[in-house]
């Protein structure tokens, strides 16, 4: 069985896996960090979105032995260090963006990637962005506001000195 | 009180820390030592007999701890149907057995065969693989017209026929409907399909079944909405477990929308299986296993007709549904398409004489039962697709003939042709609301704007009732429900004043932890931090029936309120007793109590402490502690109702259709928390929609699925939908429950489909095209063929 080393929300993990064992089966079952979810098996539901090396990625459609030396985030990893909620986990809070929760983490995830892309997106540019997410609760009215609303505070926060 | 945390308030959900977090914890998220896990074998073919089943290379396989076959099961139980019809000609419905694993034969594709039980999830796939599994095959019965055909292949063969009952409503009043139709100067005609569709809440459903032999109890942990009713059904009719022996724990749920209402098969069997392997035996179900396994929703073809005089005014309405079961009876299937339907055929509506015939049928796909709406959904598309189209034949307003046929104001309390007695309700300013809010008068000139860009624009109206709150258990008993539905609640106050609150009812996305702790804050005065709401665990909460019908603030939430009253009542007298006064002298406001007329007080820490620690106590008239128990029973269903507005464009040379606006105005009676409200009808919206622009379940004549994945049924994605307008400003208050409440969970699926078919069809009316109906989903292909004369 292959070795694989990952920094997880910056901890070294280093476990043996098979060939076919998935990031999101490392990370739920072998990691035990079961905030990222699994909704579907066909790539769709963009449950499973996680950052590799600061990417955004499906983690269900990425071998966990393909990404050895990667540095992996996922939800667990969003908060503040004072274990606060981060701007965009707020956010979602703040403007009621997730009702039963499972797509949500995803859905941060996502919402990130595409802050860091785009940090003034036009609601049309989050919709379009969010193509690989389902979300059957909200109706995503509540989504976009949530990420609108993140996108407003990230822009007027002081930039920190490096 | 504090304002920001009591009824009425906005409050931010305390849920959503943990969720947004990743600690949330949904069934497939909890583990159990020593546990193996389960692969279901399921039939690839839609109908067939079983000739050969060999598990004995699949036994010897690495890891595999077992293979179940039917054989296993021989001993326990089918999987019951929790509601007996009664047909046209009092004859019961037909009920045939739901086995866990298929017994000879197999009914869908997707129907579990074998059971591999391994010690992980890819030996249990690997072993699956080499089991030798013959099905020869049958016809399928797939299209429900040809079901009924006396040539039909049979689905059930003990039954002899396909039809499982037919059903009329009200029996006694089809002559006189029909009379009033053949007199009528005008009658209106439209055959249409309520598409058939997977709810797919996001989190596949998963079962962990564990088995404890030092006391001989069982748990199962399960994607449930209603685990008491699990407890029930699993425990007493299927696997004859004594209820005292099993627990059913419905952590955090990741959606239902009724798909996790039922009773399935995969939790009796894991619940089984980990008592005879002595292993908790886990299951999860994939998205490709959801859409051949969760129950599915609607499925109806119909013709409806509607007569109506020279002024536009409704004389009778008639109504003619087959309605699909699929395979087997699911928990509440036969009721959905009877009387969560056939009671809501009056809508808003004077309409005097109505009659409804539903016919269900037995099919070779997946069994059919409540997604979000149920029956009302079904009930509503028929009444104002009609209508429309009545409208447009009579050359009335679309806003007009509605509101002219309105049930009014004064009318309430108004009883029904079909049984129901509406108690409150204001469909006129519902209809001023959305008229205001969708800016109707300002539509003519985005019409032009539209056109001058080569594009056909559509304004579309219906307004819709629902039922809800289901409902009173005397009333659901004698239509045939063989459970009470009730809601339970206890609120137990601890010593140092914080509140656990036990309901019955169960939240997989609705809030319930933030919205019923605002209840209890609201009433006691104290701070909504200080109460803590747990559901979802029988070992827990007193007997409940759980959430679906829109019924957990209606009646799970009376249920707290009659508990939080009890303890209140109960305060008093301790107070009373602490300060030497008369308990009728005691007033409660604000978390204090207080000696009428003096400066005497003492705090609800003071009295919750002296419950427990009972020095100064009346202890002969009063027991100590301060928890009390309450089971709510409605005496009658509530009934939410709105008028929505959709304006599409449509593009005539590809009849692709853009969702411009949608404008919903609801009544829901009393709201607790306005935000949660809102949410709840977007997410209504936007599955409504759904149905209307994008989703299908389809099936091919041999009953494949064709639609088994999210690489083909569409699922609607954040760009195929418009931000909403929504107002909850209209409030007629429920007249009998304590808080005045209606329920909004389903209100969006319900009223949003004809109002997007209407405003299609508006727009392609308006462009010359003379087209009267057109089946959803409106995908492109349809709505291009039905602007080319049907040639698609």
């Amino acid at each position: 069985m292959p070795k694989v080393s990952l920094k997880v929300n910056g901890r070294a993990v280093s476990r043996d896996v098979e060939g076919r064992t998935l990031l999101v089966e490392l990370l739920r079952d072998g990691l035990g960090l079961t905030g990222t979810h699994v909704g579907c098996d066909t790539s769709q539901c963009g449950a499973c979105v996680v950052h590799v090396d600061g990417v955004a990625l499906k983690s269900c459609t990425v071998f966990a032995s393909d990404i050895d030396g990667a540095e992996v985030r996922t939800i667990e990893g969003m908060a503040n260090p004072d274990g606060s909620l981060g701007v965009i986990q707020a956010a979602f809070q703040d403007n009621h963006g997730l009702q039963c929760g499972f797509c949500t983490p995803g859905m941060v995830m996502s919402a990130a990637a595409l802050l860091t892309e785009n940090p003034n997106p036009s609601e049309a540019e989050i919709r379009a962005y969010l193509e690989g997410n389902i979300c059957r609760c909200t109706g995503y009215h509540n989504i976009v506001k949530s990420i609108q609303a993140a996108a407003a505070q990230m822009s007027a926060r002081p930039v920190a000195a490096e | 009180m504090p304002k920001d945390s009591g009824i009425g308030a906005p409050t931010k959900r305390r849920e959503d820390v943990r969720f947004l977090t990743g600690k949330g914890r949904y069934t497939d998220d909890l583990n159990r030592p020593g546990q193996a896990y389960v692969h279901f074998l399921r039939s690839d073919v839609a109908h067939g007999r079983i000739t050969k089943l060999d598990t004995s290379a699949a036994e010897g396989m690495p890891g595999v701890l077992k293979v179940f076959t039917a054989a296993d099961f021989a001993a326990v139980g089918g999987v019951p149907c929790g509601w007996l019809v009664t047909d046209r000609f009092g004859q019961p419905m037909k009920e045939p057995k739901h086995p866990v694993l298929a017994e000879g034969k197999v009914r869908h594709v997707g129907d579990p065969v074998a059971a591999v039980v391994a010690e992980t999830l890819a030996q249990a796939r690997d072993a699956a693989e080499a089991i030798e599994l013959d099905i020869e095959e049958l016809p399928a019965v797939v299209d429900m017209r040809l079901a009924l055909d006396t040539e039909s292949a049979l689905v059930h063969d003990d039954a002899g026929t396909n039809l499982c009952f037919d059903w009329g409503f009200i029996e006694d009043n089809a002559a006189a409907v029909d009379a009033a139709i053949k007199a009528a100067p005008h009658v209106v005609t439209l055959d249409l399909v309520n598409n058939r569709l997977v709810p797919n809440a996001m989190e596949p459903r998963a079962a962990l079944g564990e088995y404890d032999a030092a006391d001989d109890q069982h748990t199962l942990y399960t994607t449930s909405q209603n685990p008491h009713v699990i407890r029930l059904l699993m425990g007493a009719f299927v696997l004859g477990i004594p209820e005292q022996r099993l627990r059913v724990v419905a952590p955090d749920v990741g959606g239902g929308f009724g798909s996790k209402i039922y009773h399935y098969a995969e939790e009796a069997f894991v619940t089984f299986a980990a008592k005879a392997l002595g292993r908790p035996v886990k299951w999860t179900c994939t998205r490709s296993e959801a859409f051949i396994s969760d129950a599915h929703g609607r499925d109806h073809v119909t013709k409806i007709e509607l007569a109506l005089d020279n002024d536009g005014r409704f004389l009778a309405l008639r109504t003619d549904t087959l309605a699909n079961m699929g395979a087997y009876l699911s928990t509440f299937a036969p009721c959905i398409p009877t009387y969560l339907h056939g009671t809501l055929m009056a809508g808003n509506y004077a309409t005097p004489l109505i009659y409804v015939r539903v016919r269900a049928v037995f099919t070779n796909t997946v069994a059919v039962d409540a997604y979000r709406g149920a029956g009302r959904p079904e009930a509503t598309y028929q009444i104002e697709r009609v209508i429309d189209k009545a409208a447009r034949e009579l050359g009335i307003d679309p806003v007009e003939i509605r509101r002219r046929n309105f049930i009014k104001p004064d009318q309430f309390p108004y009883q029904t042709p079909v049984a129901v007695l509406y108690d409150t309700g204001n469909y006129h300013d519902l209809m001023d609301v959305m008229e205001r809010i969708s800016d109707r008068a300002g539509f003519p000139a985005r019409r032009k704007e539209s056109e001058a860009r080569g594009k056909l624009r559509g304004f579309g109206v219906a307004a819709y009732i629902e039922a809800c709150g289901i409902a009173p258990s005397s009333l659901v008993g004698a239509l045939g429900a063989r459970a009470g539905l009730y809601e339970s609640a206890t609120v137990r106050v601890n010593p140092t004043g914080g509140v656990s609150v036990f309901t019955g009812s169960h939240s997989h996305g609705q809030g319930h932890e933030t919205t019923f702790a605002q209840v209890v804050s609201d009433m006691l005065g104290i701070d909504a931090a200080q109460v803590d709401i747990v559901h979802g665990d029988t070992a827990r909460v007193p007997f409940g029936m759980g959430t679906y019908g829109s019924r957990s603030l209606a009646v799970g939430g009376s249920a707290i309120v009659k508990s939080v009253e009890k303890i209140v009542a109960k305060a008093k007298k301790i107070a009373a007793h602490l300060m030497e006064a008369s308990p009728t002298d005691i007033e409660f406001k604000d978390g204090r109590f207080s000696v009428a007329g003096t400066d005497k007080s003492v705090a609800w820490t003071d009295v919750t402490l002296a419950a427990y620690v009972p020095h100064k106590y009346p202890i002969e008239e009063l027991e100590p502690g301060l928890e009390e128990t309450s089971f709510y029973d409605p005496a009658n269903f509530t009934y939410p109702a709105g008028a929505y507005a959709c304006e599409v464009e449509v593009d005539p040379e590809t009849g692709k259709v853009d969702v411009l606006a949608f404008a919903a105005a609801d009544d829901f009676g009393n709201v607790v928390n306005p935000t949660i409200v809102e949410g709840q009808v977007h997410g209504g919206l936007a599955q409504g929609i759904g149905q209307a622009l994008l989703e299908a379940c389809a099936y091919d004549e041999t009953g494949q699925i064709r639609s088994g994945s999210y690489m083909d049924y569409a699922m609607p994605r954040a760009d195929d939908l418009p931000s909403y307008k929504v107002d909850n400003s209209c409030v007629t208050p429920c007249t009998h429950n304590p808080l005045g409440v209606k329920g909004c969970g389903e209100a969006g699926a319900i009223g949003s489909p004809p109002t997007f078919v209407n405003a299609v069809l508006d727009a392609l009316n308006s462009g010359g095209h003379e087209v009267a109906h057109i089946d959803m989903p409106l995908s492109p292909s349809r709505v291009w063929a039905a602007i080319n004369g049907g040639n698609a």
